[in-house]
């Protein structure tokens, strides 16, 4: 099966130890996270996974089952590139006098849909979001400017289709699980046959 | 920051326990006995000596067992889980008290045996600070555990232990550890009163049992015409052996075992066609290949149990029933999967599967069972040569335990033997090291294994190699008077490796021949009766004084050197190439 880009999307409880419950699944089968974010959910006390793999579809589907069984897993997702609108922000750091003197700052900005965060006399910060070749373009233009930082962060992906996950909670939230929990109404949807 | 801990050391007297406050420690064995823990094996130390403790308040309530070695402690643990069906404890301190319990951890985890860990740690100012007997415990046992938490103060302690002990039973059973600190242990607080765990909002260990899954498995099942079914530990774990027998009668479709399977359903039971994978019986190895249905309960299609997978059961169609989704599409895509409990999705499938016998299919397997008795079983249980063999033992046993006793075994050709031959009447008799393969499980396990059914005669089958991985455990049970039969089959090498050296790697024999003690003085040593035997006619006389002995027996029985298991699926094999010789 070939290989593609999947964004994993988990909701979790916010627990110590449970990034690196997390992690071992993937270090156990000697696959690498290319980007990996956690952050606080729109549900309070939620935490929200974001993490990237070059994988096969096959081996995803497993990884996402391995996470949900995690006992402070309450839901997880896994998605192609098309299916989700991701970002990545970068940061650049550069000399302000040679920016100043040498580049077109305004079409720098106006091109890159970059901003100016911070100048100061000696450096300049500028950021910008977007996909991988976009944030690295702009790396590419100021390269020459004498650039002395460069950061950039994790993907953060939305799922295209996704209802929210405020409903899905609730069903979490109910003692007994329900009749109407459970979403898998076809047969032979293998993606949904374990949904929750 | 935290409590001076000789100013909020715990009381010790009876009459200050009706105080309302309480120390974690004491909260900690309240807990343990309100769910019904009747046993702990553990051995104290530094950093959980608060809970030693208060422990001497309990003596009435909870046995401890102290062991001589945490990985022991676990073990019997495991083993008194795997005899009772209920959660085995264990307590042990910091540092490499903990340390030591990891190969258990992973044993229990692989094998879904319920158990729960205390470990005491080193004061929670101390965390991180390379302190005396201070271990990342956490950290080194989350691949091996289910669950695990620490805690570092002592009113998280009743809701952490029930949570405990509500993950370590419920679903998919594994093992869990709690790591105390010391200071949590000492603490007092105001206890409100222990509550078990019924629900966590993250954690569904009851799926949803979806009827047209069931609907289209009994389908498949009625226009099968070659069906066979394969069990595993899942029918035990979920307690649903009388829904297995009911499914299996009605439908008359014959039935394997995987090793950790074994004793579901009888020994002798007419549908029962036996052992599945490396070393398992040759008809529901070869016929796996020829069956047009497959229905999987409660099992995870191992490597040893499938051999190669692209030449397994390629033409079958797979019914897989099982609780844990990971499991399903692992290794054998299904192509009807049953996700939920067997004890409610075996009952919905024997309603609607049609009542057949299926003789002509079942004569299949009669055909390859005396194929395999005329190739291997005859001559491992009836030799015609001088030495003894170690199906002859397992034969002669069963002779005189007629499939009541509890069979644990250890790792190796010993266990093959144990767990082809051995007779099982009733479920939980056959306890043994499935996943991890662990030498050195079979002693300690077997102590365990009577706590947890002492009306049981526990047989502990061990070879010469495992044996001294944990023979300290002798010490236990001249400690606590426990009655453990220990029949060591010594062929005076490291058998299973010696057999693929001899097989696969030219019969350069590297490092298998072992060099073993005077069982019998050393068992004497520990004021544990003892006798060797080399020969036929001193086989079923020891064996009946063995069993017959009041108190723990050790009986050594000399075997031929160089016998090979057989049948075998040799690795990288598909199960219809396995071999008769």
């Amino acid at each position: 099966m070939s290989k593609q880009e999947y964004n994993i999307t988990a909701y979790t409880e916010n627990q110590v130890g449970l990034l690196n419950r997390l992690a071992i699944i993937f270090s156990r089968r000697k696959i690498n996270i290319e980007s990996l974010n956690t952050s606080p959910s729109e549900i309070e006390g939620i935490h929200r996974f974001n993490i990237v793999v070059h994988e096969s579809e096959e081996v995803v589907r497993k990884i996402a089952r391995q996470m949900e069984k995690q006992v402070e897993v309450l839901k997880v997702y896994f998605n192609p590139n098309e299916e989700v609108i991701w970002q990545e922000m970068a940061l650049y750091k550069v000399p302000t006098d040679v920016i100043a003197e040498r580049a077109l700052v305004e079409r720098l900005l106006r091109e890159h849909g970059a901003r100016v965060v911070l100048i100061r006399k000696d450096y300049t910060v500028f950021e910008t979001t977007g996909h991988r070749e976009e944030t690295d373009k702009l790396l590419a233009v100021l390269h020459p400017y004498g650039l002395i930082e460069f950061v950039r962060s994790a993907r953060i992906a939305i799922i295209k289709t996704s209802q929210g996950f405020h409903h899905k909670l609730r069903e979490f939230e109910r003692q007994q699980p329900g009749e109407e929990v459970s979403e898998n109404e076809f047969l032979g949807r293998r993606d949904k046959v374990f949904s929750m | 920051m935290f409590p001076n801990p000789q100013l909020q050391s715990a009381p010790a007297s009876p009459e200050a326990l009706a105080a309302p406050q309480v120390s974690g420690a004491v909260a900690l064995l309240q807990g343990l006995v309100a769910e019904g823990v009747d046993t702990i094996f553990g051995y104290p130390g530094g950093a959980i000596i608060p809970i030693y403790d208060a422990l001497y308040d309990f003596q009435e309530q909870l046995t401890h067992v102290l062991v001589r070695h945490e990985q022991g402690g676990i073990h019997a643990a495991q083993g008194y889980a795997r005899a009772s069906g209920r959660v085995g404890v264990v307590f042990a301190t910091s540092g490499p008290g903990a340390t030591n319990l990891v190969t258990g951890l992973a044993d229990a985890q692989i094998d879904s045996t319920p158990l729960v860990c205390i470990t005491g740690q080193v004061f929670a100012h101390l965390l991180g600070t390379d302190a005396f007997q201070e271990t990342d415990i956490l950290n080194i046992t989350t691949p091996v555990t289910k669950w695990n938490h620490q805690i570092t103060d002592a009113r998280d302690i009743p809701a952490a232990l029930a949570k405990a002990f509500y993950i370590a039973r419920s679903g998919r059973p594994g093992p869990v550890l709690l790591d105390i600190t010391k200071n949590a242990q000492l603490q007092l607080f105001e206890h409100a009163g222990y509550e078990p765990c019924t629900h966590i909002r993250s954690y569904r260990p009851r799926p949803v049992v979806r009827p047209e899954y069931v609907q289209r498995a009994a389908e498949l099942i009625n226009q099968a015409q070659r069906p066979l079914v394969l069990w595993g530990q899942g029918v035990l774990l979920g307690q649903a052996e009388a829904e297995f027998r009911e499914f299996i009668e009605k439908s008359g479709i014959p039935a394997a075992w995987t090793i950790l399977g074994a004793g579901a359903l009888p020994t002798g039971h007419p549908l029962n066609v036996g052992m599945l994978g490396m070393h398992g019986n040759y008809g529901p190895n070869v016929l796996t290949n020829e069956c047009d249905v497959l229905v999987a309960i409660g099992m995870r299609f191992d490597d040893r149990v499938t051999g190669r997978l692209d030449k397994y059961a390629r033409q079958a169609q797979v019914i897989h029933l099982d609780i844990d989704p990971t499991e399903i599409d692992k290794n054998v895509t299904a192509t009807v999967p049953v996700w939920g409990d067997c004890k409610e999705t075996l009952p919905l499938l024997t309603q609607l599967v049609a009542a057949r016998q299926h003789p002509a299919w079942r004569q299949r397997f009669r055909d390859h069972d005396a194929e395999e008795v005329a190739a291997v079983i005859q001559d491992e249980l009836f030799p015609t040569q001088d030495e003894l063999t170690m199906g002859e033992v397992i034969h002669q046993l069963n002779e005189l335990t007629q499939g009541e006793a509890i069979i644990v075994t250890d790792v190796g050709q010993h266990q093959m033997v144990a767990c082809r031959y051995a007779r099982l009447n009733h479920p939980r008799l056959s306890i043994t090291s499935g996943g991890l393969g662990t030498m050195g499980f079979a002693l300690p396990a077997a102590i365990g294994a009577r706590y947890g059914a002492p009306h049981r005669t526990v047989v502990a089958v061990i070879g010469d190699g495992g044996i001294q991985m944990t023979i300290q455990e002798l010490g236990t049970i001249m400690q606590t008077g426990i009655e453990v039969k220990i029949l060591l089959l010594n062929n005076q090498f490291l058998g299973m490796v010696r057999q693929w050296q001899e097989l696969f790697h030219e019969r350069r024999y590297s490092a298998v021949e072992i060099a073993s003690p005077d069982y019998v003085t050393v068992a004497n040593g520990y004021g544990i009766a003892a006798r060797r035997v080399d020969c036929r006619p001193d086989l079923q006389p020891a064996l009946h004084q063995m069993l017959e002995h009041p108190g723990s027996f050790l009986l050594e029985v000399r075997v031929t050197r160089e016998n090979n298991i057989f049948p075998m699926v040799p690795q990288g094999c598909g199960v219809g190439e396995i071999r008769l010789k």
